[in-house]
């Protein structure tokens, strides 16, 4: 990007509904024009055509925007700590975070992958993989929370996760890192990479009703970085696609060391082999530690376990399981068309885009079409595989979505633009600039059977100039085009928290209809919970105190309590009455080193107090609530150590009425 | 009068502020405006939602009045006492001799629409100035709690 066109994007950022072609990186097609507007307007009041559903990349969370307006709907927290939400903070929620490494408050989560059946999008799920402790995130679309996390052993850097087949039998997870398997002495020198280190593949099963994710097997490859995958569907289902480099076995400075090869490879997984040879006894069992954390919906809590063995498949030893296709340049995405007959291989070297056939594949394995093995694996011919080339797309492609009409999309980093390519002939159809640096790309349902191809998204690496400067630090970009013509039509571009790297978009009228409203408090199961005021109470046991509270617009009860001592572990378990969409209510404590709760409706969601000096120490509600939400507050008596001040709780001062039921439930305290 | 449509900006302001103007509730959302005429001095006995003229048997169904004191004690205690004291809303002493069983059915069940166009609603809503929330009752949690309010105030 030169000097001058990032000033010509700067002046074209304040401009909107003007023809720019003069400025553009490259003379081709028109970027805006005057309906880009009206196109991605949704007015006031209107709902949005599709759920976004961004990977946060470095924040960890997961984003859900509108399309086609961009508008920030959620961020859905998973892997990292959020404490505007309570995640990670309440007491039910720190076990979802826990690892065989203990509780870790971050990670890197870099792609989505919307649940299927028969290949197309169903609405019941979405997964988020971690790239730093490997684990993959379901997430309930439902109630748009985190309801399952799976930790991976023998596994380092989850990148090419959480991709998924096409009835969501299987999330699959690989190893960017490869590393010693987690059961053998991993004290060992970092220079004996090729001797010791190893790469993995994992395949999760999901629960068909309950999505419950297992790890079914994992498959023992030679040690090289996994990149990126997706599963064959149609005809080729039961292949998955593993895009990797580092054939070269490097373990240090990548950079260079790493590239040296001409090609790397795409890895074909026989899966459905695979399952065979488990069926068969042929897996072995490991002992490992990895963490399975659980979200019950009615107890609204988290549960963590600790799973200690895992089948591996020795994928080298165990024939016909795997096959490498030699892929240009360090290939980086891996993407199966509709049709599932053919596989884009994305070399980030790369000045063109190698296209395999699955037919093409299938018999260069019946024919033995090899040119030898690497570590133990057939290598196929590459123009045995190949259905061919598309000729100078632009450089460094990195992703490729696909419309379900015979169209590629693929986006390119080195010469920042989309470029659309018709995936029999090969030929470059049109090419449209992003600003900057497109990483992923998404189009809805654009790597599944069924595209619904009126948008693709453009993730982008720089913003640079396109907002309003805010320091050193940007928001990252992300740009909405027109593809329901020929050409590409720019027509919105939204900032994006964290770094997004893969999106995946669903039609609102598969995921809204199912939205979850409130929590019945009838079903409310957590065993802390006051069902009306009548069962708010205060119980000591030792030093904890287990304050039963209730909200309701708007008080808390009880809202005084005298008798908690310093170095007391209080446990306030909120409940909240409310049975009314959107009416949480918000719960903290004055000088808690701990952050809020948010309680929605019917749920009970406990803060964790340890008072360290003594004093008085307001409660409030945090969510405006009511007319009266100001008034939604109370007080906690903190008294030293040993102090004699009886525990007592108490709500109102009109405490004269026999008859009413809540002078029933209080334990002969005092109201 | 004025006073009332005041009272009505100032209930769909509060509605609004909990951020519930959604659009599949959007009938929850039509409230008086100062151009319409402000409903009616006649307005039906019965209130607006699914229940008309319910009849009630002369004795007390213990056992409903039970199931009624259940969803009280969860759903309804938190604001209401049983005396003729006020706590957030009204007491709920001699309910039953005010209303007919249809009007506090229909409220406890349609509780956004009547606050927005019953008269009877917007009266007691200007006494307390806390929109009753809506408690996501059944429509056999309503007659229960009727049953309940009965027995509060003295049917045997």
């Amino acid at each position: 990007m030169n000097k001058i066109s990032t000033i010509g994007f700067g002046i074209l950022a304040t401009v909107t509904a003007l023809s720019f072609n003069a400025c553009k990186p490259k003379n081709t097609g028109t970027a805006i024009s005057g309906d880009a507007a009206a196109k991605a307007f949704v007015a006031p009041g209107q709902y949005d055509e599709f759920y976004n559903f961004v990977s946060g990349g470095f924040s960890g969370q997961l984003s859900t925007y509108g399309l086609p307006s961009g508008r920030l709907l959620r961020v859905i927290p998973v892997f990292s700590v959020d404490p505007e939400k309570g995640w990670g903070y309440s007491e039910e929620s720190k076990p979802m975070l826990m690892t065989s490494h203990g509780f870790i408050p971050w990670d890197d989560l870099h792609h989505t992958e919307l649940s299927q059946t028969n290949g197309e999008i169903d609405g019941r799920w979405v997964f988020g993989n971690a790239n730093n402790t490997p684990r993959v995130a379901r997430i309930d679309l439902k109630t748009f929370r985190t309801a399952e996390i799976i930790e991976l052993p023998n596994s380092a850097g989850n990148h090419s996760s959480p991709f998924i087949t096409e009835n969501t039998e299987y999330v699959v997870a690989g190893t960017r890192f490869s590393v010693p398997p987690d059961y053998v002495d991993g004290d060992v020198p970092i220079s004996s990479y090729k001797q010791n280190f190893k790469g993995t593949i994992s395949f999760i099963s999901v629960g068909k009703e309950d999505g419950k994710m297992d790890i079914a097997f994992q498959l023992l490859l030679p040690g090289v970085n996994f990149d990126l995958s997706h599963a064959g569907k149609g005809p080729s289902h039961g292949w998955f696609f593993f895009s990797c480099y580092n054939s070269e076995q490097a373990n240090t400075l990548l950079e260079v060391n790493a590239s040296q090869r001409d090609k790397d490879f795409i890895l074909a997984v026989n899966w459905k082999k695979a399952e065979e040879y488990l069926k068969a006894g042929k897996g072995e069992k490991k002992k490992v530690r990895y963490a399975r954390n659980t979200w019950d919906e009615s107890t609204h809590s988290g549960k963590h376990e600790i799973l200690e063995e895992v089948t591996v498949l020795d994928a080298v030893a165990l024939k016909d399981i795997c096959y490498l296709i030699p892929c240009p340049k360090s290939p980086h995405g891996c993407d199966v068309d509709p049709t599932g007959e053919y596989i884009v291989g994305s070399g980030k070297l790369a000045a063109l885009i190698p296209v395999f056939s699955y037919t093409k594949m299938q018999k260069a394995i019946a024919d033995k079409a090899f040119e030898g093995e690497y570590e133990g694996i057939p290598v196929i011919k590459y123009e045995s595989a190949l259905h061919g080339e598309v000729q100078k797309p632009g450089l460094g492609p990195l992703h490729t979505e696909f419309d379900g009409k015979g169209n590629a999309y693929t986006s390119f980093f080195v010469s920042s633009e989309i470029v659309k390519w018709n995936i029999k002939d090969l030929k470059v159809l049109d090419r449209a600039p992003t600003y900057y640096s497109i990483g992923h790309l998404s189009i809805p349902g654009g790597d599944t059977k069924k595209p619904n191809a009126k948008y693709v998204v453009a993730y982008n690496k720089i913003t640079k100039d396109r907002y309003l400067p805010t320091g050193p630090e940007l928001a990252q970009s992300a740009q909405l085009y027109d593809i329901s013509g020929d050409k590409m039509q720019l027509i919105n571009d939204f900032p994006t928290i964290g770094e997004p790297h893969y999106a995946q978009s669903a039609h609102a009228d598969i995921i809204r209809p199912n939205s979850v409203k409130i929590f019945k408090i009838e079903d409310n199961k957590h065993p802390y919970a006051a069902k009306g005021e009548k069962e708010s109470r205060v119980v000591r046991e030792g030093n904890k105190v287990h304050v039963y509270m209730t909200s309701i617009r708007s008080h808390f009860s009880p809202d005084n309590i005298e008798g908690v001592k310093v170095g007391d572990e209080v446990l306030f378990h909120v409940t909240n009455l409310e049975q009314d969409w959107d009416v949480p209510h918000g719960f903290a404590v004055k000088g808690a080193d701990n952050a809020e709760l948010l309680i929605m409706p019917g749920e009970t969601q406990t803060l964790k107090w340890v008072p360290e000096k003594v004093g008085i120490y307001p409660i409030y509600c945090t969510d405006f609530c009511s007319a009266l939400h100001q008034e939604m507050q109370g007080y906690v008596r903190v008294s030293p150590k040993g102090s004699n001040v009886p525990l007592t709780f108490s709500l109102g001062k009109n405490s004269s009425d026999a008859k009413s039921p809540e002078n029933n439930g209080n334990g002969g305290q005092p109201k | 009068m004025k006073k009332l449509l005041l009272l009505a900006g100032f209930a769909a302001l509060l509605y609004a502020c909990g951020g519930n103007s959604q659009q599949e509730d959007k009938q929850a959302e039509t409230t008086p405006s100062a151009s319409e005429p402000a409903p009616a001095a006649t307005a039906p006995v019965d209130g607006v939602g699914k229940f008309k003229d319910v009849q009630i048997p002369a004795t007390l169904d213990a056992a409903m009045a039970d199931k009624g004191q259940t969803v009280f004690d969860v759903k309804c205690s938190s604001c209401h006492k049983l005396t003729d004291e006020k706590l957030v809303g009204p007491g709920w002493k001699d309910v039953t001799k005010r209303n007919t069983a249809a009007w506090i059915m229909n409220f406890v069940t349609n509780v956004d629409e009547m606050l927005n166009t019953d008269p009877k609603a917007q009266a007691q809503l200007e006494i307390c100035l806390v929109r009753m929330p809506n408690q996501n009752l059944s429509d056999d949690d309503a007659r229960h709690i009727y049953e309940f309010m009965r027995k509060n105030d003295g049917v045997k």
